[in-house]
């Protein structure tokens, strides 16, 4: 490590301890400062260093670190004040930035895209299909006309993702779940339903007792406009009054079962029974 | 904006600037600091997020190459030339100060910016990046291992790790722009050594 040639070595000692910084004429005016008023700090760091004005002086650098680390101790206090202050500014500036980069900042407002593989196949009217089999008397099959022709239920409530974000008053449109537990026609044993996903690896389950609320959608539109790939489309579902991780984008399976079975992030940590403001250590407002 | 391409200086009007250690630190941390942030746009950005997804990849690669990120510095610290660097970056002389108000008055003239091997805004740059990184490493260890802290603080370390994640984008982009616009410097990061001229010039207080 130390086979710096010998011009990388320190300052030499031939100069005299004192001068610790020495304005040359034509660099600095001399500003009356006595430059000798950290040479007695040590004299040994004070005679290595000195023919150069570096090493000298005082630790400055060392209290701007300790200085970020204090501020940053700080913000973690301060933040859930903070946090709610910004979320009323930014939220109130997202309305009208016709730039959309408000949405950029964090606590900006909007959704984000999160996808748990590397790329989602489209699926639309022609070939999209959701399968319920497992514990029921009629096992079936739906296209998106199919569940399109079922009676429809709007809900408008704020979704509030796990790691922070919160979208406030999203109408979200579909098929209430409970109206297909019933159609399928649940045996008695069953007492959870798991979800799967066409992406592959998405996977998520309710209690029977959860999935028969009735803020639990099969969801086929959002933000009033049928429901995009980005966002879980064709068909997703939608569970008001949970964190928005237990709303599985691009639903494909619905299998009733007899107990419940941990869901993706729920195997990497995340709670099952996922309450908005009740689960996961959060106090978030309730969102159904 | 195009790089100058300068032919460097010719032998024996060149200066020492940097061993191996300080080359070596500086290019690991700033290739581990580019994965940091490459995928932490990746899990951010929605445009990004939308092309790459992977989302567990992606988190696991920003986790590793953030625990890395000080390790690099650490190592450097068995280098005596490393450290003789850093205790440069520590230490504020009163030209220092002049550098600093000549620097908030926009004064760009040379006579006005004393510097030794670092000057003021380097030093500040030095220090301020080393304290963030590690409140960044802090506030990520947090929500990795959501168990280990109170579960009030993990919302609180989002917020601190996203707003400070903004910040240290916005002050690295400003640190390799600068870089970008002084290719002495570059190159005194790439081969170790730079032009007297040069050193006389931006660094006249320092004495190799």
């Amino acid at each position: 490590m130390n086979s710096e040639p010998p011009e990388d070595r320190e300052p030499s000692k031939d100069r005299p301890a004192s001068q610790s910084w020495v304005p040359s004429q034509d660099q600095v005016p001399p500003k009356g400062r006595d430059a000798d008023r950290d040479a007695d700090r040590g004299a040994d760091r004070g005679a290595r260093r000195a023919a150069s004005a570096d090493g000298g002086g005082t630790p400055v650098g060392r209290r701007v670190l300790l200085g970020t680390l204090g501020l940053g101790a700080l913000g973690l206090f301060t933040a859930p004040t903070l946090q709610r202050a910004l979320e009323a500014f930014l939220g109130a500036a997202s309305g009208d930035d016709p730039t959309g980069l408000t949405g950029l900042l964090p606590n900006g407002g909007g959704f984000r895209y999160y996808s748990v593989t590397g790329s989602v196949p489209h699926k639309n009217a022609s070939n999209y299909r959701l399968t319920i089999d497992g514990l029921v008397d009629k096992p079936g099959t739906y296209t998106l006309s199919d569940l399109r022709s079922l009676p429809q239920t709007r809900l408008v409530k704020d979704v509030q993702c796990v790691t922070g974000w919160r979208v406030p008053h999203t109408p979200f449109e579909g098929v209430q779940l409970s109206r297909l537990l019933d159609a399928a026609g649940v045996r008695s044993s069953a007492r959870a339903v798991r979800f799967t996903c066409f992406d592959g690896a998405y996977s998520e389950s309710l209690t029977l007792d959860q999935a028969r609320r009735s803020d639990v959608l099969v969801a086929l539109r959002m933000q009033n406009k049928d429901i995009g790939h980005d966002h879980g489309g064709p068909v997703r579902l939608y569970v008001a009054p949970m964190y928005f991780y237990k709303s599985a984008k691009w639903l494909s399976g619905i299998t009733v079962t007899d107990e419940v079975k941990p869901g993706y992030w729920e195997e990497r940590g995340y709670d099952v029974d996922a309450w908005v403001g009740r689960s996961n250590g959060r106090d978030d407002d309730p969102t159904s | 904006m195009t790089l100058r391409a300068d032919a460097p200086a010719p032998a024996g009007t060149r200066v020492r600037r940097f061993g191996h250690s300080q080359r070596w630190v500086h290019r690991t941390t700033a290739a581990l600091m580019g994965v940091c942030v490459a995928t932490a746009a990746c899990l951010y950005i929605p445009e990004f997020a939308v092309l790459v997804g992977r989302r567990e990849l992606v988190v696991r690669i920003h986790e590793c190459a953030g625990l890395a990120l000080p390790v690099p510095v650490l190592v450097g610290l068995a280098s005596r030339a490393f450290r003789a660097d850093l205790g440069f970056l520590n230490r504020f002389g009163p030209h220092d100060k002049v550098w600093l108000r000549a620097a908030v008055a926009r004064d760009k003239r040379r006579s006005s910016r004393p510097a030794g091997k670092f000057n003021a805004g380097q030093k500040i740059y030095a220090s301020w990046i080393a304290g963030a990184t590690l409140v960044m490493l802090g506030t990520g260890l947090m929500m990795w291992f959501t168990h280990l802290t109170p579960l009030v603080w993990r919302t609180s370390a989002t917020f601190v790790h996203d707003w400070l994640a903004l910040t240290v984008g916005i002050v690295l982009a400003g640190h390799i722009g600068m870089a970008l616009g002084d290719p002495e410097a570059r190159r005194g990061l790439r081969t170790g050594w730079v032009s007297k001229d040069w050193a006389r010039r931006e660094h006249p207080l320092w004495r190799p």
